[in-house]
């Protein structure tokens, strides 16, 4: 596999970040500090490359059904500006992916799909769409993606020179709308703005094409430095994802996980009308004693990681899918699939920590929720 | 502690500097910068016998638990209690005040010097 570059790789570069291999993606995982970027995410901002995200467009007047069929919410529902968090299942209604759709005009929508996934998401996307009046295009080359997300997002985004986002203000989360930017007048490109993100905190996305992307990217760094704004890697984006107890396509979703397993059983729209695929494996319920996801939290600063077995007495009842020492939380959180008989909150379970039971109680997710303050 | 230039090192991306019949043992700044953020550290006890090669300790960032390895045979004379209360030296002080370990050892076995491992680093 040839290795892909952000268009913004060399930003990157300059600010002496390390880099990982995601999904066939040089991206950053750090500029200085996990820690210290995931901090500012929580208290200030912090600004994201995720350039490596699939981009698809479906396009055509009948766009919307087409969505119906493919995808397990209601997205002819979704009204033009409004964003909504959906997937994409197979036959039996296992994970093939999270996405999150766009709707941009009446016959016009933008799907955002893991960087892993892009192929395989335009692909099903195309072949369940054929019968559809409507077209397919995987932009995903054609568009960089700027995550600036943190409490002070706002007010940073509102002070870019040269970008202009109207009703920015009035912008509630999971909504979008069409804006500019301008860094060299008279040159306008258009610029797709979401209030959306991965990270438990207020913050925006935005969607431009690759060649004005690093203008966007120091213009909005130079606008917040002042306010504690630093470029933060995929590192921190994990630890911050893991304590809003969001999903991660590969640890928490894959295609042998039904929805309702994973906490995501309202985002399957039964009472669409017509079928959509998946829809019978789903009507199906669920196999007696399949696991389900819970959130664990531990004393002390030993974090069970992915793959690490979880204990009920002398019982293997699960194993982690996601795990780090909670910089915001302070002590060790968990994500982890559990036989559903220890699935409920308080129920006491050990982790076996490269050899050690760590004791482990089920707790709600997610470990982090904002105070919404707007 | 000598100068890095001075120390010798091993393929697991430790440092010893040895003075006399102790070793100080610590990870290289190369591996700690791979670690990322170092969120916690667990130490053999003082007194413990150590094997050569054999895990001893861990050392855990956010993102990824590193092992650690005794370099030489011995007894462990100390450990770095300050390391233990704040992991972040390891990051912050590598070659200095995030050393791990003291080892008395009888024979030290063979280890890399500082151009060879800055060789296996590519730095």
């Amino acid at each position: 596999m040839t290795t892909r570059y952000s268009p913004l790789h060399q930003k990157h570069v300059d600010a002496g970040a390390s880099f990982t291999d995601f999904a066939g993606w040089q991206m950053p995982v750090r500029y200085s500090s996990d820690l210290a970027e995931h901090h500012a995410v929580r208290t200030a901002a912090g600004l994201f490359d995720l350039s490596h995200m699939g981009e698809i467009v479906v396009l055509g007047s009948d766009a919307a059904a087409a969505l119906d069929y493919a995808l397990a919410g209601n997205i002819s529902a979704v009204s033009i500006g409004q964003a909504k968090y959906s997937l994409l299942l197979n036959e039996t209604g296992g994970i093939i992916d999270d996405l999150v759709v766009y709707r941009t005009g009446d016959d016009r929508f933008l799907i955002v799909a893991n960087a892993s996934n892009r192929e395989v998401v335009a692909e099903a996307l195309k072949l369940r769409s054929a019968a559809f009046d409507c077209e397919v295009y995987d932009e995903s080359d054609d568009l960089a993606l700027i995550a600036v997300q943190g409490p002070k997002a706002f007010e940073i985004l509102g002070q870019v020179d040269g970008l202009d986002i109207p009703g920015l203000a009035e912008l509630k989360y999971y909504r979008s709308v069409p804006g500019t930017f301008e860094p060299n007048p008279p040159a306008q490109h258009e610029v797709f703005v979401a209030r959306t993100g991965y990270t438990g905190e207020d913050g925006f996305e935005l969607y431009i094409a690759p060649d004005v992307a690093p203008a966007l990217w120091d213009a909005i760094l130079e606008t917040g430095q002042g306010s504690g704004l630093v470029p933060a890697g995929l590192a921190s984006r994990d630890t911050l994802r893991l304590e809003a107890g969001m999903p991660l396509y590969g640890h928490e979703l894959n295609e042998s996980i039904r929805p309702a397993q994973a906490g995501l059983g309202r985002v399957v729209s039964l009472a669409k009308e017509g079928d959509f695929v998946g829809r019978s494996g789903i009507e199906a319920g669920l196999p007696p004693g399949s696991s389900v996801l819970v959130g664990l939290v531990s004393d002390g600063k030993r974090a069970g990681r992915a793959e690490y077995e979880v204990f009920h007495a002398d019982r293997n009842v699960g194993a982690i899918t996601s795990g780090a020492l909670s910089p915001t939380l302070g002590y060790p959180i968990a994500m982890a699939y559990v036989h559903p008989s220890v699935g409920a909150v308080g129920t006491e379970l050990t982790i076996d920590v490269r050899g050690t039971q760590v004791p482990a109680s089920v707790v709600a997710l997610p470990f982090y929720k904002r105070e919404i303050t707007s | 502690m000598s100068e890095p230039t001075e120390r010798k090192y091993t393929k697991d991306h430790e440092w010893v500097d040895v003075v006399g019949d102790i070793a100080t043992v610590g990870i290289t700044d190369y591996a700690a910068e791979k670690l990322g953020d170092v969120v916690f550290v667990d130490l053999p006890a003082v007194g413990s016998t150590v094997a050569e090669g054999r895990v001893v300790g861990e050392i855990e960032s956010t993102k990824s638990v590193g092992e650690l390895f005794a370099p030489v045979a011995g007894t462990v004379l100390e450990i770095n209690d300050a390391v233990v209360a704040k992991p972040e030296l390891v990051n912050s002080d590598p070659f200095g005040e995030g050393w791990l370990i003291k080892v008395t050892f009888t024979e030290l076995p063979q280890l890399l010097s500082y151009d060879d491992y800055s060789k296996l680093t590519g730095e």
